[in-house]
């Protein structure tokens, strides 16, 4: 016998179910209960850096789309700062941006959109730079444990051909569910990040 | 160095965690990944995550008995829910946002799309939110929740359960699970439950019922402690080139 590592076990995940909007986006399931909910202020108006909008729909095996999901978006601001205390610069931001953001799919079409500011490059590891891209967390009903994966960005070509974690997936044309093609509308810059959960087209996720 | 100088997170133990796809829980067959996650050494991105200040909470929002009361108490089991948020390596994670939501007494959630013959409680609402605090300890008020069907077999319940997320300090250490109740017979026939592979694991959600907590004459008291990734430290400088 030998003596024993006395570190503990993870808490066990599981499903965040259907009405997952009860607790993380009450005035979506259909009442108001808080003063303020959170997450829906990402980049407030005095966020600086370019204004975009995201949207995207998240589909299942079969192709439907997954019209209870909620995602959760962690990004950088336009300068490459997160709003953390282990940022490099401190974490010291610009009043308004927080960086995190929650957003739940229409529950007739599934369709998500968000509206944030393009996030700047931020430090990898080893003294390497990540191209911009937002961090995603996703979870539902039939999700048995939150999906993490990243959006980059189409227009940043040069940065995404370099990018440290890009460049680990070793099949090169599923990069391409990690890049989202932007559009441009009325209302200025739309990105369009569709999340394919099953399937040939498989959305690459992370073990972070 | 110093013991506290902080590197990457530990892997999560998938062996511990369920799977994604789970076939017993049919949901989960059509909406998990079938290839394989790419694993990622932390990075920046993983190890940073939104804080959230005390002014974003308001006073009532950790009782779920009084915070969207309308004139009267809900009807139910008045419980407290306690406990602490730790790290693998069994130190407290302060300052971090707990959020729960549940059914009422009845297992009806007020949810437009809950369709459930069981009625809507006027005085519950269903949610709360609360930070831990400085030792990462965390306490709600609540009710009970009750067993609903569900449409998976014919004649599925889900046991009494609470929602809970959380989310550490760090983007890589966020959860959600479920919290069941100490003595429920519905909890080794739930296929959620099921979904995890190991008993041990089961165990770990299942809340004790805790009298040392309980308020005489006024509510019962159940202790869950959250365990959220723990991270390596760094003894000694040993950094790759270019670093
Ligand atoms: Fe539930």
């Amino acid at each position: 016998m030998v003596q024993k590592l006395d570190y503990l076990k993870e808490t066990p995940s599981q499903t965040a179910g259907p009405y997952v909007h009860i607790g993380l986006a009450p005035g979506a399931a259909g009442f108001s209960i808080f003063e303020r909910e959170l997450g829906w202020d990402i980049a407030g108006p005095n966020a600086a850096g370019d204004r975009i909008r995201v949207e995207g729909i998240v589909r299942d095996a079969t192709g439907a789309p997954v019209k209870d999901v909620l995602l959760e978006i962690w990004q950088a601001n336009a300068a490459g700062r997160y709003a953390h205390p282990e940022d490099p610069s401190g974490g010291a931001v610009e009043e308004g941006f927080r960086g995190w953001g929650r957003v739940i799919s229409d529950f007739d079409t599934g369709l998500w959109s968000v509206e944030t500011v393009k996030p700047g490059p931020v430090p990898g590891r080893a003294g390497a730079l990540q191209a911009p891209h937002l961090n995603l967390w996703i979870v539902a009903r039939g999700i048995n444990i939150g999906l993490n994966t990243r959006m980059y960005f189409a227009d940043e070509a040069e940065a995404n051909e370099t990018d440290p974690v890009l460049r680990m997936i070793e099949q090169a044309h599923r990069r391409e569910t990690l890049i989202a093609p932007r559009e441009e509308s009325e209302t200025g810059p739309v990105y369009r990040f569709d999340i394919r959960l099953q399937g040939a087209d498989e959305t690459v996720f992370f073990d972070i | 160095m110093s013991r506290d100088t902080k590197g990457d997170y530990y892997p999560r133990d998938r062996q511990w965690q369920p799977p994604a796809h789970a076939p017993g829980y049919k949901t989960s067959v059509a909406r998990s990944p079938s290839q394989p996650l790419l694993s990622l050494e932390t990075t920046l991105s993983e190890a940073t995550g939104p804080v959230f200040p005390p002014q974003d909470l308001g006073p009532l929002d950790n009782d779920l008995i009084r915070n969207f009361a309308r004139g009267g108490d809900p009807v139910g089991e008045r419980i407290i829910l306690h406990g602490r948020v730790l790290d693998e390596n069994a130190r407290p994670v302060p300052d971090t946002l707990v959020e729960i939501w549940q059914a009422n007494a009845g297992g009806r959630y007020r949810h437009r799309n809950d369709t459930y013959l069981a009625p809507v409680d006027p005085n519950f609402g269903g949610c709360g939110r609360t930070l831990t605090d400085a030792e990462g300890y965390y306490v709600f008020r609540t009710i009970k929740p009750g067993a609903y069907p569900w449409r998976n077999g014919t004649d599925s319940w889900r046991p009494a359960h609470i929602h809970v997320s959380v989310f550490g300090a760090a983007f890589a250490q966020r959860l959600v699970t479920q919290l069941y109740f100490e003595g429920d017979p519905l909890i080794p026939r739930c296929p959620i439950v099921q979904t995890l592979p190991d008993p041990e694991a089961v165990a770990q959600l299942v809340a004790a019922l805790d009298m040392k907590a309980a308020v005489p004459f006024d509510c019962l008291a159940y202790k869950f402690d959250i365990v959220l990734r723990g991270r390596r430290s760094t003894y000694f400088e040993n950094r790759p080139e270019g670093n």
